[in-house]
């Protein structure tokens, strides 16, 4: 089964923000509310990293257990996605989220919160697909059309990759093997690898 | 006769029971019943036609020949299969 994860390379990272257009152009979200973003560590000094953020549609997601209305749900491709018809605003999702993906966008005066915007992995939400309102409520729904989310197919250096956690994972393991360096990183099977690729080839470095 | 300890302690003890309570967490389980996923309407993407403006092909309602479509098209973010490595 199909498990979407993204993984964000910190060797490759130039810290472009070409993701977060593709996102912002993919879905038309509106100003204020950015469902992806680039942190740099070190910023300025010799040796910085960056990394891509967004929803990391987790396995068990935090937002999924604290949402007092149960306006979450995953997909059967893992997904994590929320319906805006039942989201009440409240702001529990942004507090358990680790990566700080939920949004809020300003709606109404005095600055109140409106109904929780994220990264939906460019797979829509509870509309019909590809319908106007599901493009006006969610964004583009990418997957449907059997494409990957825009900001890690638009991603200049390959850094940022999305897709079949098992597939990235592979792809990510061929590279830090071929340039011997980034194995650490962390990721779903790039850290514990599948039984059969456990063993690193002769020759690899760590 | 019930004394006052034991009755504090009973008290306790069913105070700790009810509050241990709110610290449970349901399982987050997919089910993809009637259209829903726990009654959230949504459509499945393989239950889509492939569109016009990609390269993707599945035949429709079929998840594996959209699965397969999908991994092929993550291919195309590897550049040692892309160019060649």
């Amino acid at each position: 089964m199909a498990r979407m994860k993204f993984l964000c390379d910190a060797e490759r990272c130039i810290e472009c923000n070409g993701c977060v257009t593709a996102c912002k152009q993919e879905n038309e979200v509106p100003w204020g509310v950015n469902r992806r973003r680039v942190v740099t560590l070190n910023d300025g000094v010799p040796g910085e990293k960056s990394i891509s953020v967004a929803c990391m549609h987790c396995s068990d997601a935090p937002c999924m257990a604290v949402c007092p209305v149960d306006c979450f749900y995953r997909t059967d491709e893992g997904v994590v996605l929320h319906d805006k018809d039942m989201c009440i605003g409240c702001g529990y999702c942004f507090y358990a989220c680790p990566f700080g993906a939920p949004q809020f966008p300003q709606a109404g005066a005095f600055g109140m919160r409106g109904k929780m915007d994220k990264c939906t992995f460019c797979a829509g939400g509870p509309e019909k697909d590809n319908s106007k309102e599901e493009f006006a409520k969610y964004g583009s729904n990418r997957l449907a059309q059997g494409k990957l989310p825009a900001c890690a197919e638009m991603c200049s250096t390959k850094a940022l990759l999305g897709g079949d956690g098992d597939v990235i994972a592979n792809i990510f393991r061929d590279r830090a093997l071929k340039r011997g360096k980034g194995a650490e990183v962390w990721g779903w099977s790039a850290a514990y690898g599948k039984p059969d690729q456990q063993q690193a080839p002769k020759g690899a470095k760590s | 006769m019930i004394s006052a300890r034991k009755l504090v302690v009973a008290v306790a003890a069913l105070a700790v029971a009810a509050g241990l309570a709110g610290c449970g967490e349901t399982e987050q389980v997919i089910v993809y019943q009637q259209g829903k996923y726990q009654g959230k309407p949504d459509t499945r993407p393989w239950d889509n036609e492939p569109g016009a403006n990609t390269t993707s092909k599945w035949t429709k309602g079929d998840k594996s020949s959209w699965e397969s479509a999908i991994r092929s098209r993550s291919q195309s973010q590897n550049e040692y299969v892309r160019v060649g490595g």
